[in-house]
């Protein structure tokens, strides 16, 4: 992975860096072992010790960070909990990880207003955790460690993202501070922001635009129950035919998974799940009161008895249901059983699932790598594990280069390149597949407002080359 | 009309005022450049709940083509057109450039949320385009939501991608006479039965649920229970959303507010209006209209707004449309970065 150069001069002031940082928050990493603990996150084949860790506790130190490291030309690199799988977190040898971990609070709960405002290291799960009735609904797999912030700078999903939408759907503000220290309360406890929508951009811009220290976030009441039912499918083709006729028919479940029989396989040798060896496997989850979940099965077993299921079984209690979900929930722990894999994230429009699932396994047998699928197969969200031996020479470039072919082909059948883990520094260089230079020239003139020195998480989203003026302008 | 016309008109305008039907925004200054002849549905896959128009297209023809598959936008625009005193047809674009959106806001999203990408012109009379046409996509910044509710100032749209979804099998609306609005309102959207709409206008409160005429049913009757300790409740025999979406109850004042606050500082604020406004509470759609014969609602409510958070836009009675904010600053570098020469909507 292409990286700029490292800044000699930045490195040559550390320790004047250091000591200004020192007077001006609690909490200062810099001995040389202790940073490593940093040099990475969820995607560890990229690692890099940064110059200094400053783990601040309130927004007043934010902004104090920004401002020595902004006169001081330092780049910083925002991290929530480090589990981003594009590599957002990746630091450079030559800037300060501004790491939100101590700022975790809950500032307020309001019921009757329906929001909780947070901040923003706090872990995604355990905003859930801390209502009482209620429930915040993104839920990113790594929702036990993941933080709000890291959430709101990636636009995370989830699996049920179906109904409840992503973050960028469920966020009402933030107080956000600015490379330069200012700082900005945008939206707060009510419908939408005024002006133009600042928070649209901001959610999602992979903190390059700001960091995020607090926010505030929609909650809605927990469903009264919500059961799965499993249904398996000779070709990938019928399950995908299912999918578009339960949507159409105006059935609107919670979550529809998918997995293929490469997955299949490799999660019943691990999690032993009981699930059909078939080609495609479908995990619908409806919700409601109790006659409602059964109106809904009824609904869906209806549809789905078109297509010739070779299974279909509705999780009656909990207890199928955690069976049921068993399977899906282990899959990538499955996988990474069997070998060393990477895992995607590109989006397809749902009508060209089995067109795309055909090209993939064609594709596997021109690589030489074999691929499980498991996705959100309700909104196209594919997320194809390529399996390959990080100690056989070449290998990983191969499944790189599979990798990228694979999402080429997502764009080319008109979807993206990621559609919930974020570009980072895994698909920077593929964003020219998606996007012409003029669209990438838009994208990059709102980081010219918001952080004008490109300090912030540097070297991520945009192609090295595309941004080059700019970086070093 | 196709893109390049515009292109070329951009790169030769002074100042550009975008209109697409001319049936809610508000009229700038400047050379008209009329959307209306950019039309026509580009993509529509009922079973991906996705179409894709070219700016112009009206949205009585989406709506009819939609209609045709049992699919609608969930969104619900508004139709200003009684109270701001147009004629005209609303085109789509003129409604992703208003996020306009209507009372079922809190259950299914607004106008933004449904936006899955944008084609559009900037400043610099390049075609951006952001997004796409699937359901999930966070590849680059969002400038697709940015452009929802942007009323122009950042560019021409020229083409939007949308989530749309089915129309539901049942739609039922219960109303309940209550003086006080909020403890009601707070005990209905505590409950999990996904209320698509909640409304207060003149001591009645309207509540509606949506979807398959059993789920229908037995939240109803739970509702009805739920309502039943705040005062007398009965069903519906006229629809009352379109009333309330398009706030004609409010039509014969000269001065409309549209407001965002906190819900439950609804009682503070009703304290300090002006004697003889009017209130249409969309809770729902996460707003407040207020209406009256003083030109003083405007200055009230925004006093009220910079006070306790919040903002008030003023769609009619001569105060300047949108609300002064703290990050005004932000917007007007992103305006100067999109729109250099400052040629587009100038005013707003």
């Amino acid at each position: 992975m292409d990286m700029p150069p490292l800044n000699a001069q930045i490195i040559a002031q550390k320790p004047l860096l250091v000591a200004r940082l020192r007077a001006a928050v609690g909490r200062v990493i810099d001995d040389a072992h202790e940073v490593r603990a940093y040099e990475c996150d969820a995607l560890s084949a990229y690692a890099c010790a940064p110059l200094a860790v400053v783990l601040p506790t309130t927004t007043a130190e934010v902004s104090a960070i920004l401002q020595i490291c902004h006169q001081m030309n330092v780049p910083v690199v925002p991290r929530g909990a480090g589990t981003s799988l594009s590599g957002g977190a990746l630091p450079t040898g030559d800037c300060v990880v501004l790491g939100l971990a101590r700022m975790n609070g809950i500032l307020e709960t309001d019921y009757d207003n329906r929001f909780v405002h947070v901040q923003a290291g706090r872990t995604n799960l355990s905003v859930t955790g801390a209502l009482d009735g209620f429930f915040y609904a993104p839920d990113p797999s790594s929702q036990l460690a993941c933080a709000i912030g890291g959430n709101i700078a990636m636009n995370s999903g989830g699996a049920h993202c179906l109904k409840y939408g992503v973050t960028t759907n469920n966020l009402l503000g933030v107080t956000i501070v600015l490379m330069d220290g200012t700082v900005h309360q945008i939206g707060g406890p009510w419908m939408d922001a005024g002006g133009i929508d600042l928070l649209a951009v901001i959610c999602g811009s992979e903190g390059q635009l700001g960091i995020v220290t607090e926010a505030y976030l929609r909650i809605l009441p927990k469903p009264l129950g919500a059961l799965p039912v499993l249904v398996g499918f000779e070709t990938s083709a019928q399950a995908g035919e299912c999918v578009a006729d339960i949507i159409k028919a105006g059935l609107l479940p919670v979550a529809i998974e998918f997995m293929d029989r490469p997955c299949i396989r490799a999660t019943e040798a691990f999690a032993k799940a009981g699930y059909p060896d078939c080609e495609a496997l479908l995990i619908i989850e409806v919700e409601g009161s109790a006659d409602e979940i059964t109106d809904q099965m009824a609904r869906i077993k209806a549809i789905a008895m078109r297509h010739a299921p070779v299974e279909f079984r509705a999780a009656a209690d909990a207890d199928q249901a955690a069976r049921i979900w068993l399977g899906r929930k282990s899959a990538f722990g499955a996988m990474g059983q069997i070998n060393d894999y990477m895992c995607l994230d590109g989006v397809i429009p749902v009508s060209s699932l089995s067109f795309v699932l055909d090209r993939i396994g064609d594709m596997s047998r021109e690589f030489g790598l074999d691929v499980g699928n498991v996705f959100h197969a309700g909104d196209g969200n594919l997320h194809p594990l390529i399996l390959y031996d990080a100690n056989r020479p070449g290998d990983l470039e191969t499944c790189e280069a599979f990798g990228a072919a694979i999402l080429r082909l997502c764009v080319q059948v008109g979807g993206c390149l990621t559609g919930e883990h974020g570009v980072g520094i895994e698909k920077r260089d593929l964003m020219s597949v998606q996007f012409t230079d003029a669209d990438m020239q838009a994208q990059m003139r709102v980081k010219d407002v918001f952080d004008p020195k490109w300090l912030l998480n540097p070297a991520k989203v945009f192609p090295l080359s595309i941004s080059a003026g700019r970086r070093h302008g | 009309m196709d893109e390049g016309d515009i292109q070329a008109m951009v790169r030769g305008a002074d100042r550009l005022a975008i209109i697409g039907g001319g049936t809610r925004g508000p009229v700038c200054g400047g050379d008209v450049l009329s959307m209306a002849g950019l039309t026509g549905i580009t993509l529509y896959e009922p079973a991906a709940m996705t179409l894709v128009a070219r700016a112009g297209t009206t949205l009585a023809e989406i709506d009819a083509v939609l209609a045709a598959e049992g699919q609608r936008l969930a969104f619900e625009p508004p139709d200003l057109r009684a109270v701001l005193g147009r004629v005209g047809q609303s085109t789509i674009g003129g409604v992703i450039a208003a996020n306009a959106s209507g009372p079922r806001r809190l259950q299914m999203g607004a106008a933004r949320d449904a936006l899955l990408g944008v084609r559009f012109i900037d400043g610099h009379g390049d075609v951006i385009v952001n997004g796409g046409r699937v359901m999930k996509n966070v590849t680059g910044y969002d400038l697709t939501k940015l452009m929802a509710g942007s009323f122009g100032r950042l560019g021409i749209m020229t083409e939007v991608s949308l989530k749309v979804m089915p129309i539901p099998e049942t739609s039922a609306t219960l109303i309940c006479t209550v003086i006080d609005p909020l403890p009601a309102m707070a005990a209905v959207l505590a409950t999990p039965y996904e209320v698509s709409g909640l409304a207060w206008y003149r001591d009645q409160m309207f509540v509606r649920v949506e979807g398959f005429a059993p789920s229908v049913a037995v939240r109803l009757d739970k509702l009805t229970g739920i309502l039943g300790q705040f005062g007398a409740v009965e069903p519906v025999t006229v629809d009352p959303w379109p009333m309330i979406r398009d706030v004609t109850a409010l039509a014969a004042y000269p001065v409309l507010a549209r407001i965002g606050i906190k819900p439950s500082l609804f009682k503070e604020l009703q304290a300090i209006l002006p004697m003889a406004s009017e209130v249409l509470i969309d809770w729902g759609g996460g707003l407040i209209w207020v209406a009256g014969d003083d030109p003083h609602i405007i200055a009230t409510c925004r006093q009220f707004c910079t006070l306790h958070g919040g903002h008030c836009t003023a769609p009619k009675g001569g105060a300047p449309m949108f609300q002064p904010q703290s990050y005004d600053t932000l917007t007007a570098k992103l305006r100067a970065q999109f729109d250099p020469r400052g040629i587009f909507n100038q005013g707003l």
